[in-house]
């Protein structure tokens, strides 16, 4: 690159690090949490019976936030899958030249894939009450999908079963909104199950529920984004 | 403890930026764009973190003096779904990038001039 256009680069970035450098130096913690973050605190137990408050913002409180969310993934999912169609691999063919993986991959794989899988359905259903979640679960999944892949690069999962898991869980997903509408107090809203006993595996109402969609639907999305690039054929 | 968090944000943002806007590289304005988006969700972070509070889950805090006792939880959950929209950008620009590479043979920027005027 020439010499001008990399100081001009530079002197750009000197600028935005002086402003960086102003917010850094005039910060102030918050001594108190501010009002909506009051809110959350105060009547996330009352209002929805989740012990994670995270989760409670994400999934109810701003639950028509992550369906957008969900939404702009699907997209990404379904863009990646146009752009790489045309350069897909014929089956049982990896492009030239690939590592045969070998046999501690192989068989640590079959080993790990079912453990890394049943972690993360165990991340996506405890999302209300431990850290964690629908997305982090699925991505858990989809990791145990990578896995599996490098142990065996021809490998091709079933298209079939990726999106049927995907489309069945995102309209679920609206269909537990809508019935939120009807019968309680509005999208999303997740009173439409007993809140139950605060703390326990089956509270928090509808959470539990759509945590499970969100991430079996991330996972499936992922998976089929992992799949995508897989299965591209390298250009010979 | 926040200062350092914040600091480190702001230093993997222009990091990030003079990668992506100095290499000619696609694959690696990829990467300087990645580090940019993690740089910019540790600042988000620190922003909620306050001194002497614990995270925002009422495992051990009696609900009645949450209010005094957890960080602000609006930052995290912007941060999750910053992470998730991140990783969706990072897929698409592989993917547009394998398109080129397809395309022209090349990953250099400067062999993609058709939009330079």
């Amino acid at each position: 690159m020439s010499l001008p256009r990399h100081t001009a680069v530079f002197v750009l970035l000197a600028i935005l690090g002086v402003a960086f450098w102003v917010l850094l130096t005039g910060y102030a913690p918050d001594e108190t949490l501010n009002r909506s973050a009051l809110y959350y605190a105060e009547n996330t137990v009352s209002d929805t019976g989740a012990q994670n408050i995270v989760a409670a913002i994400i999934v109810t409180f701003r639950g028509l936030d992550t369906l957008g969310e969900v939404t702009v993934l699907f997209l990404t999912a379904a863009i990646v899958g146009l752009v790489l169609s045309h350069s897909r691999a014929p089956r049982k063919a990896a492009g030239p030249g690939i590592l045969p993986p070998g046999e501690l991959l192989t068989t640590g794989a079959r080993i790990l894939v079912p453990m890394i899988l049943l972690f993360g359905a165990y991340v996506f259903v405890n999302g209300h009450l431990t850290p964690g979640g629908g997305f982090q679960g699925g991505a858990i999944l989809a990791s145990g999908a990578v896995l599996a892949l490098l142990a065996d690069p021809t490998r091709r999962f079933s298209h079939g079963a990726i999106h049927l898991v995907e489309s069945t869980s995102g309209v679920l997903y609206v269909l537990i909104g809508v019935i939120g509408a009807v019968i309680a107090g509005g999208f999303l809203d997740n009173r439409i199950l007993p809140l139950g006993e605060f703390g326990t595996m089956l509270s928090a109402g509808a959470i539990p529920v759509i945590y499970t969609l969100i991430g079996l639907k991330v996972g499936a999305e992922f998976s089929s984004m992992l799949e995508s690039f897989e299965e591209t054929e390298d250009p010979a | 403890m926040i200062q350092v968090a914040l600091f480190t944000g702001f230093a993997l943002v222009l990091m990030g930026l003079y990668g992506a806007l100095t290499n000619r590289d696609i694959i690696r304005m990829i990467i300087g764009f990645t580090i940019a988006d993690a740089g910019v969700n540790i600042v988000l972070v620190a922003v909620g973190m306050m001194a002497g509070r614990t995270a925002p889950i009422l495992d051990t805090i009696a609900p009645a003096d949450a209010a005094q006792r957890i960080i602000d939880p609006i930052p995290q959950a912007l941060v999750l779904t910053a992470i998730v929209i991140g990783l969706g950008i990072t897929a698409l620009m592989l993917a547009y990038a394998y398109r080129l590479f397809r395309f022209r043979r090349s990953l250099d920027i400067s062999d993609f001039r058709d939009l330079k005027w």
